[in-house]
């Protein structure tokens, strides 16, 4: 029976959104178009337009890091770390990527009624635990209560201020090509870890968080001397997002081979079977560093001193053309763009 | 990771590569069935390790790209109505209907919940007594026997509250189609290795005798489409048309027969309308009669719900083999995943999303594909 191709056809396209979306804030594509459309024209200054983890500012003279970020993760506890964990080294981390070692941290609790004390007691002492464990006070704070069904439980938020010790600019602009793109370790662990624990699913083995900071591998380059060009956290959107953030800003090319791109075995077996990329899975502990070819073997040798970046390894190399494209060497051989998801990753049918 | 890193070593896809050149003698066109195996072919650069004389054109085994727009229309409007919890699979929400798609309206208040299994919103509906759970049935023989069994639990167990909007299609009646088609330029098959560990491969050996066409039920990771490729390329070289398979440590000749009759038990066989295609007879299910109660479009009255499909995609083109991604005028421009035309754009087996995730490099270019600095 033929085909009847006469009224091929699909729909008039969905060009303008009313509503702010989930993906919005997935870290992908439409995060960043939020951020141009809204939040840039808006609030246009020089500081913002760096665009990297944190703002690089002078107060009187200092240069200091300022960063801040809000933490809204379902469950709020899960294997490798917690919501308190998670905004205390977020925000350190931030810091650490502008090359600011972390100093004082406010924090703002949005609370829902009916929130278990005991739960907020556990987030709080964990949360003072990752302050002492990252060198970092919480200095000020705030507190709001919101009606029942109103928010998730709990969201925190938290800001930061840290100083820059040392005269490198650390931010996308600095990267040139022939630098080498390392990465500190494996990735996809703290995003499986969170959808094994909210969507109940269970894998042979538990995944956990990679959630830590950073600041003493960060802080171990700077002070061996490593002439680091560019750092950057692989948060939401995980290593590809975070690449192409790069490659767009610095407007270089960035190949990644990825037979190189270390990825545990059970992260891997998540991710195949609900059809993820790993390489868009977020990651709270995991870090890009651009240094030029001649710095890579020092570098990779301070990073794998530290646990946290102990399976730090070359990823990729930065290169002029074509700029503003971030390629993928593929297992077999051939090579592909990588570009950054519209939104979230959805889990697949088949 | 075992049975995953040996299908993408290097060096057993060059040796598969060459053993793909030495055979080839002249021009062959090989469709690929399933949008699992386009992805593969796009993300690990299969096509590129191929002679230029074999082409692979991408086929309509995309369960999310070939749902009619009228069905995305009445899962819009069933998730839209007060009280109902509506649940999908993940790929579907983002599917532009006319104006929406459903992560618009669970923006605006709707209840739309991603499930990963159909089972899951059948314990959703146990859990909810007071409101309606509709889940969104989509998909081919894979997934059929998993929606079957959720009916048949839910029918079972008395859980009246639950209820599936049914969008299942087949793929032997759209290869019939396809070959039929006076402009098909398909000359050989790689059949989707999924659908087959369901129904295995008995009913493809009709159509390979009557359109004297190669079928070879092919897996998904790039050694198996570079060995189902040689497989398919090998018979059309000897003048062969049988059916093969490659994908034997999952595929059965006679599939997984239970699945099978649960299938039969609670579906029945109708024609379908495919998006961007048109209907084509006996080509998809719908709840046999006995559980007929549990059809979300007689609940919801919107059986007669009808939608008119606008011409403006190829989408139809592309998922028939007559056409490729970038040959589409609105590739990259007017058609992006952020603002798609049609679902193979936005679903992540659509030969579209694929082309535009993967092959910016090439195609950029000419088809002035811009990237927005952050």
């Amino acid at each position: 029976m033929p085909i009847n191709s006469s009224g091929v056809s699909c729909p008039a396209p969905i060009q303008s959104r009313a509503h702010v979306q989930l993906a919005h804030g997935g870290g992908g594509r439409l995060t960043n178009q939020l951020i141009e459309q809204v939040f840039i024209p808006a609030f246009a200054n020089a500081a913002l337009d760096v665009r990297h983890d944190g703002a690089r500012l002078e107060l009187g003279g200092v240069k200091v890091a300022f960063s801040t970020d809000s933490y809204v993760v379902r469950p709020l506890f899960f294997p490798g770390g917690d919501i308190g964990t998670l905004a205390v080294n977020g925000t350190v981390n931030d810091l650490a990527m502008c090359g600011g070692r972390a100093r004082f941290l406010s924090v703002g609790f949005v609370i829902e009624e009916g929130l278990p004390s005991e739960t907020l007691g556990r987030v709080v002492a964990s949360m003072q635990a990752a302050a002492t464990s990252a060198g970092v006070v919480i200095a000020t704070g705030d507190t709001k209560v919101v009606d029942r069904g109103k928010g998730d439980g709990l969201y925190v938020n938290t800001a930061g201020i840290g100083l820059i010790e040392h005269d490198a600019v650390i931010a996308p602009a600095s990267v040139r090509p022939g630098d080498s793109v390392i990465l500190s370790g494996d990735v996809g662990r703290h995003g499986m870890a969170v959808m094994a624990v909210r969507e109940g699913l269970q894998f042979e083995t538990t995944i956990e968080s990679d959630c830590a900071p950073l600041v003493d591998s960060v802080f171990g380059l700077l002070d061996a001397d490593v002439d680091v060009h560019c750092l950057r956290d692989l948060t939401r959107g995980g290593l590809a997002t975070a690449a192409v953030e790069i490659a767009e800003a610095a407007a270089v090319h960035i190949r990644l081979n990825e037979a190189a791109i270390p990825v545990r075995e059970d992260v891997r077996g998540a991710c195949e079977i609900l059809g993820f990329d790993p390489l868009y899975v977020a990651n709270e502990g995991r870090f890009l560093a651009f240094v030029p070819a001649d710095s890579v073997d020092k570098a990779i040798e301070t990073l794998r001193r530290f646990p946290v970046s102990a399976g730090a390894a070359v990823v990729g190399t930065v290169t002029d053309a074509p700029a503003r494209l971030v390629t993928l060497k593929s297992l077999i051989g051939a090579t592909r763009v990588v570009d950054m998801l519209s939104g979230e990753q959805l889990p697949r049918i088949c | 990771m075992r049975f995953i890193d040996e299908y993408r070593d290097a060096a057993a896809a060059e040796r598969y590569a060459r053993a793909i050149r030495r055979i080839t003698t002249r021009s062959w066109t090989l469709m690929e069935v399933c949008g699992g195996q386009t992805h593969a072919i796009v993300k690990f650069g299969v096509d590129a390790l191929l002679p230029p004389e074999v082409t692979l054109v991408h086929g309509p085994g995309c369960p999310v790209c070939v749902t009619p727009l009228e069905l995305i229309e009445k899962a819009i409007e069933i998730a839209s109505t007060p009280g109902v919890i509506f649940c999908s699979f993940g790929d579907m929400l983002r599917v532009p209907g006319r104006t929406k798609d459903l992560l618009t309206i669970k923006s605006e208040g709707g209840d739309v919940r991603i499930v990963y299994s159909p089972l899951d919103a059948v314990a959703i509906a146990r859990d909810n007594p007071s409101r309606q759970v509709v889940f969104f049935a989509v998909g081919f023989e894979t997934t059929a026997p998993a929606n079957a069994m959720a009916v048949f639990q839910a029918a079972r167990t008395g859980v009246t509250n639950f209820s599936m909007l049914v969008s299942h299609v087949l793929v032997p009646p759209a290869l019939e189609a396809i070959l039929s088609s006076p402009s098909s330029r398909v000359q050989g098959f790689l059949a989707a290795g999924h659908v087959c560990t369901i129904m295995g491969y008995t009913e493809y050996e009709p159509i390979a005798a009557k359109y004297h066409v190669p079928i070879v039920v092919t897996g998904f990771e790039p050694l198996d489409i570079l060995q189902g490729v040689y497989m398919c390329v090998k018979q059309l070289e000897d003048g062969r048309a049988e059916v093969e398979n490659q994908y034997a440590r999952a595929v059965r000749r006679d599939g997984n027969v239970p699945a099978q009759q649960l299938v039969r038990e609670v579906f029945r066989i109708v024609p379908r309308k495919w998006r961007g295609v048109g209907e084509i007879p006996q080509s998809g299910f719908a709840l046999a009669a006995p559980y007929e109660q549990f059809d979300a479009e007689i609940r919801f009255g919107i059986a007669a719900l009808g939608v008119d499909e606008p011409t403006e995609c190829c989408s139809g083109q592309i998922m028939q083999g007559l056409m490729k991604p970038h040959e589409c005028p609105a590739f990259g421009t007017r058609c992006t995943p952020d603002h798609p035309l049609g679902a193979t754009m936005v679903s992540s087996e659509g030969a579209c999303a694929a082309y535009f995730r993967y092959r910016r490099l090439e195609l950029a270019p000419q088809n002035g594909v811009t990237s927005r600095a952050h």
